[in-house]
């Protein structure tokens, strides 16, 4: 690592109409460091990142790349300076062969003819050198996991002559041994010479490979060039927050008192090669977390019970009453709420106003031989969203405009207005910035203190044990461990969906 | 949270400060009306400018409105599909099977023992049942749309000429012809209509469940889905409801001919996707517009009709309307694309 910036934004204004995105940002990047941007959603991280891409002209300030101010006027023209960038969506086709992708937008050709043997090997060199030779150049991109995916992307982005890479939040889509790899992959770049901008919202992630941190808040730098080792996360927590601490769970409700009959019984559910065997009761007033790695079927089973997907064995009832397989709209007559994993394409009608979102099901409560009382509507949802402290007010506003943790609380102001007996939540913080997630958490709680059977699944370890009274380890579809949630701690956990089993 | 909400309230009051500028305006639904409008009356403008009293009177404006009302039916069925996210190809041919089977001389027969309603009924029912036949197609076999309805376009014409035989059949029930040939209050019983498949049409989008399920399949349907909505059934509904329509549509050709032929409806899947475009409904769904669609088929309507009257050709007619078309598309694009940035 040199001292000399690879890279130097200072002052960079980006503007919208109507907002101010990027208010005055400083970024320094030097040769061979991973340099890790942090921020909460909304901070400015993406804006800033699409200014580096080439995507979106700033405003103002200037770019030193190499010594020599440039400006990037388009994506080729990052490209073609050195600088690729990996976003969270991965934009690759996936119709198309890896080597096609790798390739794509600047295929390797003679006299209009493209080589692909050639193409091949460079890009069966290109996967070596990520640590994937066992992908093949000609597999479909479309059949490789996230993961695989991921290193295509990266492929493509080493394809041209790379000197800075950006990678936006790469571990989402992870598991903790592809995390591993990465960081595998990104130690090797940065040996030689390359630099990373690294952006996630895992603190220990930065912690393990992150050499520089800068923190955005409010589209401003509030602090550049913090050295990793040096700077406790007190200090980064206070940098993107304005406060201390990260976030608390609430309080259990009333200790494991006897809780009356169970609203949700699962017995024997299956859906052939994904999961088998779950049984699973849910009393009401209760919040049961599902622990487990992405992939270990989690998703699956929340949507299996909520009818999303056909169950190919076994029964869910609620209030005792069996429900038909496969059908959503009969599992929401009984009582069943789900916020899906993707709440943006899963959840929500972005471009609707929230009272829409928050009617659309319970819209025969306002409906009158189908005319809707459009009135009815918007008061309720109006006295809903207030009293969850949606923010900014306003139900004829497009959800589109509203945050992440905001968002989130329009999917529960959603079934609240159901009035659901069971509610079943998907990694219910994903995209939810640290401030609003403990306000999630607090509403998840009130939630079951009024009654609600609640279903939880998360990725964070700490989230499952935080929340839920009652915990199930699902590995590689099947539940291999049940207890209180206070009789188990993280690293037991972390053991059971790695190993299987507890350590002696 | 607190941090946050401030940032996205900073935001919010930038956004409602007024830009004071046309894009903000225009960006609107009622702003993109108000543009249809304009361009309808520029139309008229050019019209008397260039055709003068015959284009100013008011059995030319009659003639227009007439002309409209028939593509305007189907194009307020082709909303409602469109704004789910789907495509309707065989709404023409649809109409021409339709017009073919009320007037052959079985239904006729029977209409003129019974009623000439039952020429009604006839229309409407095969409209319905060929509409069904689209629904179900694309919601339980899972055939994209724009296929299911290819097919259907094909089939339905074709069964049109079997039964017809490729001849035209003659209204002879008089009933049938002297009520939709009738006027009202000095206005053609056909536009009647049309303003009354309007007007339920917005409703029917604006304020009931059913329009609300229609704009959620549209704009998202695994949300739709994922909210409880029956989305298979109510696509089903829709395309049901597009081959009403086209029904009602049958009947006013046959009765404006007089004649049920297998040659009705011939293109008017294109005029009607074209007039739903112009008028601002969202080709990707999501997003319809009623009065947008009316709109659209009036600036169709009068176009054709101030190219007649100036003795222009139909291939010059044809020039213009996809000029407009690829204009009115991009216009809206632009000013869709200055309302709705943000980070």
């Amino acid at each position: 690592m040199t001292d000399r910036p690879l890279l130097r934004m200072s002052g960079i204004v980006k503007e919208f109409p109507g907002v101010r995105a990027l208010g005055g940002v400083d970024l320094d990047v030097r040769a061979g460091e991973v340099h890790c941007l942090l921020g909460q959603n909304g901070a400015g991280k993406s804006t800033l990142i699409k200014v580096l891409a080439g995507a979106h002209q700033p405003d103002e300030g200037t770019i030193v790349w190499d010594g020599e101010e440039i400006s990037l006027g388009s994506p080729m023209a990052a490209i073609k300076a050195g600088i690729a960038t990996i976003y969270q969506e991965l934009d690759l086709v996936p119709h198309l062969s890896v080597a096609e992708n790798v390739f794509l937008g600047h295929e390797l050709s003679r006299g209009g003819l493209t080589q692909r043997q050639r193409t091949n090997n460079i890009v069966r060199d290109l996967l070596a050198r990520l640590g994937h030779a066992e992908i093949s150049p000609n597999r479909l991109v479309g059949d490789l996991s996230p993961a695989g995916q991921q290193v295509v992307s990266m492929a493509r982005a080493l394809s041209h002559d790379t000197r800075l890479l950006v990678l936006d939040e790469p571990s989402a889509v992870l598991d903790q041994g592809e995390v591993d790899n990465l960081f595998r992959v990104i130690r090797g770049l940065t040996a030689e010479g390359v630099a990373i901008v690294y952006i996630s919202h895992r603190l220990e992630e930065i912690r393990a490979i992150g050499d520089r941190i800068t923190v955005l808040k409010d589209g401003v730098t509030v602090a550049t060039g913090l050295p990793v080792e040096e700077t406790p996360t007190s200090r980064l927590i206070q940098l993107m927050t304005g406060r201390s601490i990260e976030y608390v769970f609430p309080e259990r409700s009333a200790e494991q008192r006897d809780r009356g009959a169970p609203v949700l019984e699962v017995r024997g559910l299956a859906h052939a090669g994904v999961f088998r065997d779950v049984d699973l009761t849910v009393h009401a007033g209760e919040i049961v977390g599902l622990a487990g790695l992405v992939g270990a079927g989690r998703s699956e089973i929340l949507e299996t019970v909520y009818g999303a997907r056909r169950a190919s064995a076994g029964t869910v009832a609620v209030d005792g009453k069996p429900l038909r397989r496969g059908s959503v709209d009969r599992a929401v007559r009984a009582g069943i709420g789900l916020a899906p994993e993707e709440r943006k394409s899963q959840g929500l009608l972005l471009d609707e106003a929230v009272f829409k979102n928050v009617t659309v099901s319970s819209m025969s409560r306002f409906a009158r031989f189908g005319f809707l009382d459009r009135g009815a509507e918007q008061r309720e949802a109006e006295a809903l969203t207030t009293s969850l402290d949606v923010r900014p007010t306003g139900v004829t506003r497009a959800v589109r405009t509203l945050s992440g943790g905001n968002q989130q609380k329009i999917v529960l102001a959603r079934w609240l207005m159901r009035e659901c007996r069971v509610l079943l939540l998907d990694e219910p913080t994903r995209g939810v910035d640290v401030g609003a997630r403990s306000e999630i958490y607090q509403l998840v709680r009130s939630l079951a203190d009024r009654g609600v059977a609640v279903v939880v699944v998360s990725s964070e370890i700490e989230e499952v044990l935080g929340l839920a009274d009652r915990v199930l380890v699902v590995r590689e579809g099947a539940v291999v461990h049940e207890s209180a949630a206070t009789a188990i701690d993280e690293a037991t956990v972390l053991d059971l969906v790695m190993e299987g089993k507890v350590p002696a | 949270m607190s941090q946050d909400s401030v940032r996205v309230e900073k935001a919010a009051l930038h956004t409602a400060t007024p830009q004071s500028s046309l894009a903000a305006v225009m960006g609107s639904g009622v702003g993109r009306n108000l543009g249809l409008v304009v361009a309808l009356i520029v139309l008229c403008v050019v019209g008397v400018a260039t055709a003068g009293d015959n284009f100013a009177s008011v059995d030319n404006l009659l003639t227009i409105l007439r002309l409209a009302s028939v593509i305007g039916v189907v194009s307020i069925g082709m909303t409602f599909v469109i704004t789910a996210g789907h495509i309707d190809l065989s709404v023409g041919a649809i109409a021409a099977l339709a017009s073919v089977w009320c007037t052959t001389l079985a239904t006729q027969t029977m209409a003129e023992d019974i009623h000439w309603i039952v020429m009604v009924g006839t229309a409407l029912l095969v409209g319905v049942a060929c509409g069904l036949v689209n629904g179900l197609l694309v919601a339980y076999g899972g055939i994209v749309s724009f296929i299911a309805t290819l097919a259907m376009l094909a089939s339905a014409r074709g069964l049109a000429e079997i039964i017809a035989d490729r001849r035209t059949q003659i209204v002879k029930v008089d009933g049938f012809a002297d009520f939709f040939r009738a006027d009202l209050i000095g206005i053609p019983m056909l536009v009647w209509m049309f303003a009354l498949v309007s007007v339920i049409g917005w409703v029917l989008l604006n304020r009931t469940t059913f329009g609300r399920r229609t704009v959620a399949v549209g704009g998202n349907p695994e949300a739709a889905r994922l909210a409880g909505i029956n989305v298979r059934r109510h696509t089903v509904m829709i395309f049901g409801l597009v081959g009403l329509c086209c029904g009602i549509a049958a009947v006013m050709i046959t009765a404006r001919t007089t004649t049920g032929s297998s040659t009705h409806g011939t293109l008017w899947e294109l005029d009607a996707i074209a007039a739903v475009v112009i008028g601002g409904t969202l080709l990707s769904g999501g997003r319809g517009t009623i009065v947008g669609t009316v709109l659209g088929v009036l600036i169709f309507t009068t176009l054709s009709n101030v190219f007649v009257q100036n003795d222009l050709s139909s291939s010059a007619q044809a020039v213009a309307k996809g000029l407009i078309i690829v204009v009115a598309v991009l216009l809206q694009q632009r000013l869709a694309g200055r309302s709705s940035h943000t980070t």
